[in-house]
């Protein structure tokens, strides 16, 4: 009889050592791994500091102006492509008559203290870059109009 | 010597003691990254949100999240009168187009943008059958996708309806905190696209971090503060009609 019993422990523990991951309880009770699974994880929004270290330019701008929060990738989307290799994906052109009042286009739920328009009133159509620098956008305040060739690397 | 019953219940136990130390392998060498040194969280300011949906966009794009499914959204208050029990609250599609105009003058109106809370007592975790979903060391409620069984219990459990079943994988699916971003020293994807600082993350063990400081100082509440889940999506400016 004990020797049933010390098989059939033997087989359990075996079957618990194969089945149950290797870092599972480390932290508790779950898969340690997971963690660097899902740290793993590829970026897609290189953040800002990775635009700022090329495109300097734009910045002295950009950080002078009302849109000095405004992150880069906001406006130009996910580039993190883009940050690990400049020629592999540029970045797409901007449709200001979409990106622009998707902020700005008044509506009632809006803070109070922020710049909002009726677009077809106050533009009529005209693109909202006619008039605006969108890095530097109140006007009078953009300091050079052609902002946007990265000052550093090759190009 | 005989192995006799009361022999062997005593040897037992001290031989799945050894054996467990024998099949627990070596820890994992530790990442330069300090689990331990950081207990995250998010500050929203409530007042500053313009309902772009930027956040939104950024979510999906960042973490692969399926149409039709939000790890994160914003949604769109109206307290007509002085009923906050019984606000009128819109968010088409989470508000990833933003918002088109409601009609609605007068009253309050406002944004409030949602995702996971990462709570310390997380109702979610506490229900997974099989230990797939769990609060990290550094405070963030995570899913091993690859234990996940799909039975729902924790969509089922969580208090403010952040988790969902991805229809690709059919496993349970949830804000990650981009912990492949913050544990990589970048901020979330929502808060490094929110064009307004509404949504900033925020290290609650780092005293120096200006957004705990700001949590320290002013005051903030966090989402069904009676369901004791201890949130740490701490909201400024949040109203009561928000639930």
């Amino acid at each position: 009889m004990a020797a049933v019993f010390a098989v059939g422990i033997a087989l359990f523990l075996v079957a618990r050592a194969i089945f149950v991951p290797k870092t599972f309880g480390q932290y508790g009770h779950y898969r340690a791994a997971a963690l660097k699974d899902i740290a793993d994880k590829p970026i897609m929004f290189a953040g800002h500091g990775a635009c700022e270290s090329c495109h300097s330019e734009v910045y002295e701008v950009k950080s002078k102006g009302v849109h000095a929060h405004v992150a880069c990738e906001a406006c130009h989307g996910p580039l993190a492509k883009h940050a690990d290799d400049p020629t592999a994906l540029q970045p797409p052109k901007m449709d200001v008559a979409v990106l622009c009042v998707r902020c700005h286009e008044a509506g009632v739920a809006k803070p109070k203290t922020f710049p909002e328009v009726v677009s077809a009133e106050h533009s009529g159509g005209v693109p909202c870059n006619t008039c605006h620098q969108p890095h530097s956008p109140r006007i009078g305040d953009a300091t050079t109009a052609s902002v946007g060739k990265p000052s550093g690397g090759s190009k | 010597m005989t192995i006799t019953r009361r022999r062997l219940l005593y040897l037992l136990p001290a031989a799945a003691i050894a054996w467990d130390a024998l099949i627990a392998g070596t820890p994992e060498a530790a990442p330069n990254y300090n689990m331990t040194d950081h207990w995250w969280g998010f500050l929203i300011d409530v007042t500053k949100c313009i309902g772009c949906g930027t956040c939104v966009q950024a979510c999906k794009a960042e973490n692969n999240v399926p149409d039709g499914y939000y790890r994160t959204w914003v949604e769109r208050y109206h307290v007509a009168d002085w009923n906050f029990e019984n606000p009128q609250v819109d968010s088409p599609e989470g508000g990833i187009h933003g918002f088109p105009a409601s009609g609605k003058e007068g009253g309050k109106n406002f944004y409030v943008p949602k995702m996971c809370n990462h709570c310390a007592d997380s109702p979610c975790t506490q229900v997974c059958p099989v230990g797939a979903t769990f609060v990290s060391p550094d405070g963030v409620v995570l899913v091993d996708q690859t234990y996940c069984l799909g039975c729902r219990y924790c969509i089922q459990a969580c208090p403010y309806g952040c988790r969902f079943l991805n229809p690709e994988t059919k496993t349970a699916s949830k804000c990650t905190m981009c912990y492949h971003r913050i544990t990589k020293g970048l901020t979330t994807a929502c808060c490094e696209t929110c064009p307004t600082q509404t949504r900033q993350l925020v290290d609650l063990k780092n005293p120096n971090d200006p957004v705990h400081k700001f949590i320290e100082t002013h005051s903030v509440q966090v989402l069904k503060p009676q369901m004791a889940t201890r949130s740490k999506a701490f909201y400024y400016g949040l109203d009561g009609s928000v639930r």
